[in-house]
């Protein structure tokens, strides 16, 4: 059993400690070196990087993530709840409801970021529908805001936030809303009372499901955004590329990592079961 | 005395059966009242058109002279224990009880969530969630649930079905206790005839969504309207279309002393040892086959009259034969 | 209740729905600029005689295919073994690649890959680009194949065993062929998100080594133009039928 294990492992643990944990290694050093003369990095070792992320200007783009990220879960949470309670509730065609939810992901993500620039530039379809039925004069600035990442990252990730919760309130008791309405609970009170409490879990999970990916969000911000709303994942791909500051770039990869990590260990506490 | 509860020929029609067709039914105030009969019979449908979660397809639901027919079951004044409770995982006991008074918006709800919890015996555990509870006090919890808002009738869904059987005898007495102390109707539902025959007042037997009898316990089970009464109620022998329980039914060896009685010749065909008595069955010349219940006093006195392949005679008193 | 739900529920779904059908829509515009000047397939033609775009799509094409050979197995493989006995740390690195951004994931790939090759003298290209892919679908199959050996009956193996098979046979006659399915749609999972990755990809691949996300997030950037439109539909279909073909196979 032994030999066959290994043999069966072995491309994982090469996978491990060459695609995955050598490269992290990697970005841990170069956010203690020096920044190269002609890009990639140098010695001496220094905590320079570290020390240039507390300046205000970082300080405001991590900012803006952390706070695009949780605005995005909230709206996920309104917007998705009723979608899957509707769902839950359905009595036919449930398969078909989830379907038409998950659809739209299964496309390609650049494609979906694509469609909303399509819709929202200056020439796009809703100012050139908007100034051709008289509306406006000119065009509105739709794009190239943090409103309009806000919306494309709620677009791409909605579906997260309404699978986990379809789970957890397709598995409720229907018994325990009768029980509600038989104790004279009208249909609000028994959603405020009984539904949402026991939907936690699924609350838990989708929110962990839609804050996590928006917090490394870089083609939403990207596009949608277009250099005006600057996320953390932005700033990582600035460093390593037109600005070439590679060891700055790491640190802030580290801290978007660490970021990362604490939300998915506060999350994970409180649904563990439904991330599994 | 004025009727708790009246179903006017309710119907509930589903495509393809009727699980409910005329029932007429009239529950008059404080009584226990059973509806007893076999699973798809309508007796749980019955309840959940009184309750209000379904809205008979014909006929009229009245509650205390009102006709509730339309109104929610959140409008109707009827409170359900169901058959697994259905407690709020997320709240206590204590919260549980209190729900009903919380959506009524009372003021001093306290007072009356203790008194609750106390006439079911639960007082000092009204801190515990549901999943910290056993089934006996789970059930507590969903009686008390419903009682603190007095309803006109309480509705129980076999409420006994999911206890052990030695718990299920003592809640037996003690739902029976209760609804005295209380004075609710209570309407409960079961396929257990035991359990209606020890616990009711009066008892309406259900088959195919029809009543083939109301009466007290004592009427249906000696003078069963109709076969399926009979049958459902107690075991039957059925010699010649004649019906007869197996407590009536007598075996003697001898014909010569049962001049009088209607007698038939038959062979001991076995013998089941109950604990509190004996069932010897026989089968006829006719074939039909007669089960007897023998006390254990009879079987000792006639040791070896019941053994397998004797002759034996079967006879009974014409006052407990049963025709339809 | 009821009521406003539903009418809720198809207000969500349009928003869901309504950017990719109207995408897919302007992809048949005659005019070039987003007023409907009547029904044309010209961006189509455009997409299918461009040969930056031919190329992009080949190179694509190339990498998804390689990459998801090599994750689907490797994926495979360590699911299964998991699967008889676990170990925290794969198991948990897996799961911690699944939720790494993939900007991290990108550029510790550059990083990696530009330290070894000052070594090997070696230059970023396809290769890199597939050993990157590689990297990140490697959980995802993982996840797929645990999730069917999560319903398969490990008794089965053991009677197999019981009749004769070595290990290695049993899991070759007996339980490959019973996930199978579950394979297969982790392979077009691993497929669709190669082909669609922008992000790790623009970052480790070489001068001559463009592939389509590539060449679509430059039009975009650019500006309008519909022949991202007839692209973007045509992925829109592929994809669609792909996953939805996965996901048959995933509850099959």
């Amino acid at each position: 059993m032994n030999r066959l294990r290994f043999w069966f492992l072995l491309p994982a643990w090469l996978w491990l400690a060459l695609l995955f944990l050598a490269p992290l290694a990697i970005v841990c050093a170069y956010s203690l070196l020096s920044r190269g003369t002609y890009g990639g990095v140098e010695l001496p070792w220094t905590w320079e990087s570290y020390r240039r992320l507390i300046d205000p200007l970082y300080g405001t783009i991590l900012l803006r993530s952390i706070a695009l990220s949780a605005a995005a879960t909230a709206i996920c949470l309104v917007m998705g709840f009723p979608l899957a309670l509707f769902i839950a509730r359905a009595t036919r065609r449930k398969n078909l409801y989830l379907y038409l939810v998950i659809l739209p992901f299964w496309t390609s993500f650049l494609v979906r970021t694509y469609a909303w620039m399509f819709l929202l530039r200056d020439t796009g379809l809703v100012n050139t529908a908007l100034i051709g039925l008289g509306f406006l004069r000119e065009p509105l600035p739709l794009l190239y805001n943090d409103g309009a990442v806000l919306l494309g990252l709620v677009y791409g990730f909605l579906p997260f936030m309404v699978l986990p919760l379809y789970a957890t309130l397709e598995r409720m008791d229907p018994a325990l809303l009768e029980a509600a309405a038989d104790l004279g609970a009208r249909p609000w009170s028994t959603l405020l009372r009984v539904i949402v409490p026991l939907a936690k879990p699924g609350v838990w999970a989708g929110t962990a499901l839609v804050f996590i990916p928006c917090l490394g969000a870089y083609l939403t911000p990207d596009l949608l955004g277009g250099g005006k709303s600057v996320m953390v994942g932005n700033l990582v791909q600035n460093q390593f590329t037109n600005a070439r500051d590679w060891p700055f770039g790491s640190a802030v990869s580290l801290i978007l990592m660490l970021i990362t990590l604490t939300a998915l260990a506060v999350f994970f506490q409180r649904a563990p079961k439904e991330l599994l | 005395m004025s009727n708790s509860l009246e179903l006017r020929s309710v119907a509930k029609h589903y495509p393809g059966h009727a699980a409910v067709d005329g029932l007429s039914l009239q529950i008059p105030q404080g009584r226990f009242f059973s509806l007893l009969g076999p699973s798809g019979c309508g007796k749980t449908t019955t309840l959940r058109l009184i309750a209000g979660f379904e809205e008979p397809t014909a006929g009229e639901v009245w509650l205390s002279g009102a006709l509730v027919n339309g109104r929610r079951p959140y409008e109707r004044n009827v409170s359900t224990v169901f058959q697994n409770y259905a407690l709020f995982p997320h709240l206590t006991a204590y919260a549980n009880v209190e729900f009903g008074l919380r959506e009524q918006g009372l003021r001093d709800r306290a007072g009356r969530v203790l008194a609750a919890l106390e006439l079911v015996q639960l007082a000092g555990k009204e801190s515990r969630y549901p999943s910290q509870l056993s089934g006996g006090e789970r059930q507590r919890v969903a009686l008390a649930r419903s009682l603190v808002l007095e309803p006109e009738v309480l509705l129980l869904d076999e409420p006994l079905a999911a206890l052990d059987p030695h718990l299920r005898k003592q809640m037996r007495i003690e739902l029976k206790e209760l609804q005295r102390r209380v004075g609710i109707t209570f309407l409960f539902v079961t396929h257990d005839q035991e359990e209606a025959l020890s616990m009711s007042d009066s008892i309406a037997v259900m088959n195919q969504g029809r009543v083939e009898q109301v009466g007290t316990p004592e009427e249906v089970y000696l003078r069963p309207a109709t076969r399926f009464v009979a049958g459902f109620l107690g075991a039957m022998n059925w010699i010649n279309g004649v019906g007869l329980r197996p407590e009536t039914t007598r075996l003697a060896r001898e014909i010569g002393s049962l001049s009088g009685y209607p007698a038939r010749p038959a062979t001991i065909t076995r013998t089941v040892f109950l604990g509190n008595c004996l069932h010897v069955a026989a089968r006829l010349e006719t074939g039909e086959e007669a089960v007897a219940e023998v006390s254990r006093e009879e079987a000792r006195t006639n040791d070896g009259a019941y053994s397998v392949g004797q002759p034996i005679h079967v006879w009974w008193k014409h006052s407990d034969e049963m025709h339809f | 209740m009821k009521r406003g739900l539903a009418v809720y529920a198809a207000a969500v779904y349009l928003f869901l729905h309504l950017p990719l059908a109207t995408l897919v829509l302007f992809s048949f515009n005659a005019s070039r600029f987003t007023l409907w000047e009547g029904f044309s397939l010209r961006w189509y033609h455009a997409v299918f005689t461009d040969p930056d775009m031919a190329d992009a799509m080949w190179n694509s094409i190339i990498i998804a295919i390689v990459s998801t050979l090599i994750s689907t197995v490797a994926g495979t493989l360590a699911a299964y073994a998991l699967w008889k006995r676990g170990s925290r740390l794969l198991s948990g690195s897996l799961y911690l690649s699944l939720v790494t951004p993939e900007i991290v994931t990108g550029i510790s790939l550059l990083a990696f890959f530009q330290w070894i090759f000052r070594w090997l003298g070696w230059h970023l290209g396809l290769h890199t680009v597939i050993l990157a892919h590689v990297s990140f679908s490697i959980a995802y199959v993982a996840i797929v194949v645990a999730a069917r050996l999560r319903t398969f009956d490990a008794s089965l193996e053991e009677a197999a065993m019981d009749l004769g098979a070595t290990e290695w046979r049993a899991f070759r006659r007996v339980t490959l062929p019973a996930i199978a399915p579950g394979i297969i749609a982790a392979g077009l999972l691993a497929l669709t998100i190669s082909f669609d990755d922008y992000v790790i990809t623009s970052l480790v691949a070489g001068v001559d080594s463009t592939t389509l996300p590539m060449v679509i997030y430059a039009m975009a950037r650019r500006g309008a133009n519909p022949s991202i439109n007839a692209i973007s539909a045509l992925i829109v279909v592929v994809f669609g039928a792909v996953i939805l073909v996965s996901e048959r196979l995933r509850e099959a």
